[in-house]
């Protein structure tokens, strides 16, 4: 038993951050990690009870069922998992799905990426479906929505946003202060849009909706034009 | 026989979460089913008052879960329909009395024997809303015509996709066709149009449910009640009967004949 114990511990380190709990699992398993983790928080309940947990996956890809079997067994020894941070673009997607963090307090290193002009890697991230409200998806690239935005989503990228549908929740482009994003949509009738640090409310929704971009204009403000061919 | 499991949930509250629940088993008894409710609001029970069963309560949901009794001890046969049930949950816990794999088992120890179990789910999106889809099958969305409400389904929907627990059914509850006729509520297609599920029922706004619900009698057996047949035709849905929907604006009598001609003009 006491093996098994110094087995878990070595493979899920925990310690304490200002917002609670990191577990960081090791290179091992998905089954062998969380089986470890929940091994150390059935041996010491006391310590865990109550307790904001945020998880450490490192490259991990882990897929919904994964996520949601683990924050289950948590929530059954009252331990709430609130974050996951990754550096598998999937799993940092699976977690956002979920509605979890993905960044804690203390950024990662990368993420501190000094922002250039504008964002030299064309990284995009596909969302093929509809974002729902209280759905907030981050992406330090640009985002492609095919599907709505509803109401009370939110999307934030370091590059531009492309939707293939209605935008009627926030959609934040250049989110680390690029002023050349651009936003665009078939029907862009956002309650509100952001591109770097400017804002617009202005938005109402169209009768006849058509395609529209958003940009910041010559004189720095936010605004949203029909888009011709040509 | 295997139960197929439905849970009925909203996000938001006061939408009509238990009245739906109690109005769709008393209806699926109606038609011969064997049906067991069980009320997942511990701490806010109330799914017992509106079926009119609550001084029959000895045993609930927790004192199966914590061993007290056996689940038969728990199940209220209904005062109407002998092959109805509901297991009541405790009024003197909180959500954190069940958990989700509890939920689990005791719909497995029901499916042998029973044809539909339906679980009325508490609002929100929190532990004991997460208990109540934990087993379901099939989850049904009741939502009224209302932005917030909508907004709150919109949020569910999402958290079951991402859940992988399929595809939800919509029910449109408390839709008033004469606001919206007049342009001040939304209309099924604007609710549709936004949460782009599959639509299971319109309820129509209907008095008789508010008098129903306080007599712990559920207005689908009321054979007058519109409220009611909408009910009974989602019953017919949820069994898999292709039923045309409701046409809601055929209405008759004076009031109505007044209405469409103010409309008209």
């Amino acid at each position: 038993m006491n093996d098994f114990m110094e087995q878990a511990a070595s493979l899920v380190q925990i310690k304490g951050i200002r917002d609670g709990l990191l577990a960081t699992f090791s290179g091992a398993s998905w089954e062998e990690q969380w089986n470890a983790l929940v091994t150390q928080i059935d041996e010491r309940p006391s310590f865990f009870q109550g307790a904001r947990l945020a998880i450490d996956v490192g490259t991990q890809a882990l897929k919904v069922n994964d996520l949601v079997e683990l924050r289950d067994l948590l929530s059954e020894r009252n331990v709430a998992l609130w974050a996951v941070v990754s550096e598998s673009p999937l799993t940092e997607q699976t977690a956002q799905l979920l509605g979890l963090a993905t960044r804690i307090s203390k950024p990662r290193p990368e993420e501190r990426r000094q922002f250039t002009e504008t964002i030299t890697e064309d990284t995009a991230l596909f969302v093929n479906k509809t974002v729902r409200s209280g759905t907030r998806i981050e992406f330090p690239g640009h985002i492609v929505v095919v599907g709505d935005i509803n109401p009370g989503a939110e999307i934030v990228a370091e590059g531009n946003v492309i939707v293939w549908g209605r935008v009627r929740g926030m959609v934040h482009a250049g989110s680390k202060g690029d002023r050349s994003a651009y936003i665009c949509a078939l029907d862009l009738s956002a309650n509100q849009l952001r591109i770097a640090d400017e804002v617009s409310a202005m938005l109402k929704p169209q009768k006849d909706p058509q395609p529209e971009i958003a940009s910041i204009n010559d004189e720095g403000h936010l605004q949203a034009e029909l888009w011709r061919l040509g | 026989m295997t139960a197929q499991v439905i849970t009925v949930t909203s996000g938001k509250g006061g939408v009509g979460k238990t009245t739906a629940v109690a109005n769709l088993a008393a209806a699926l008894a109606m038609d011969g089913r064997k049906v067991v409710c069980i009320d997942g609001d511990i701490g806010l029970r109330n799914l017992d008052v509106v079926m009119g069963l609550e001084n029959r309560i000895v045993y609930d949901i927790v004192d199966v879960i914590e061993g007290r009794c056996k689940l038969r001890q728990a199940m209220i046969r209904d005062k109407h329909y002998p092959e109805m049930y509901l297991i009541p949950a405790a009024q003197t816990r909180d959500k954190n009395a069940v958990s989700p794999s509890d939920m689990i088992r005791i719909c497995n120890d029901l499916r042998p024997d029973t044809d539909f179990v339906v679980i009325d789910s508490p609002a929100g999106i929190e532990r004991g809303f997460r208990n109540a889809i934990a087993a379901a099958d099939r989850v049904l969305i009741v939502t009224n015509p209302e932005v917030s409400a909508v907004r709150d389904a919109d949020r569910v929907v999402g958290i079951l996709e991402a859940e992988e627990k399929g595809n939800p059914s919509l029910i449109i509850n408390r839709l008033n066709p004469t606001l919206v006729r007049n342009n001040d509520m939304l209309s099924a297609e604007d609710v549709l149009d936004l949460l782009g599920i599959q639509l299971i029922g319109v309820v129509p706004e209907d008095e008789s449910v508010i008098i129903g619900s306080n007599r712990g009698a559920p207005v689908v057996t009321d054979p007058k009640s519109r409220a009611g047949q909408a009910f009974r035709n989602i019953a017919k849905r949820v069994q898999g009967q292709d039923i045309p929907f409701m046409d809601l604006d055929q209405e008759n009598g004076l009031w109505s004949a007044i209405q469409r001609l103010k409309g008209r003009k």
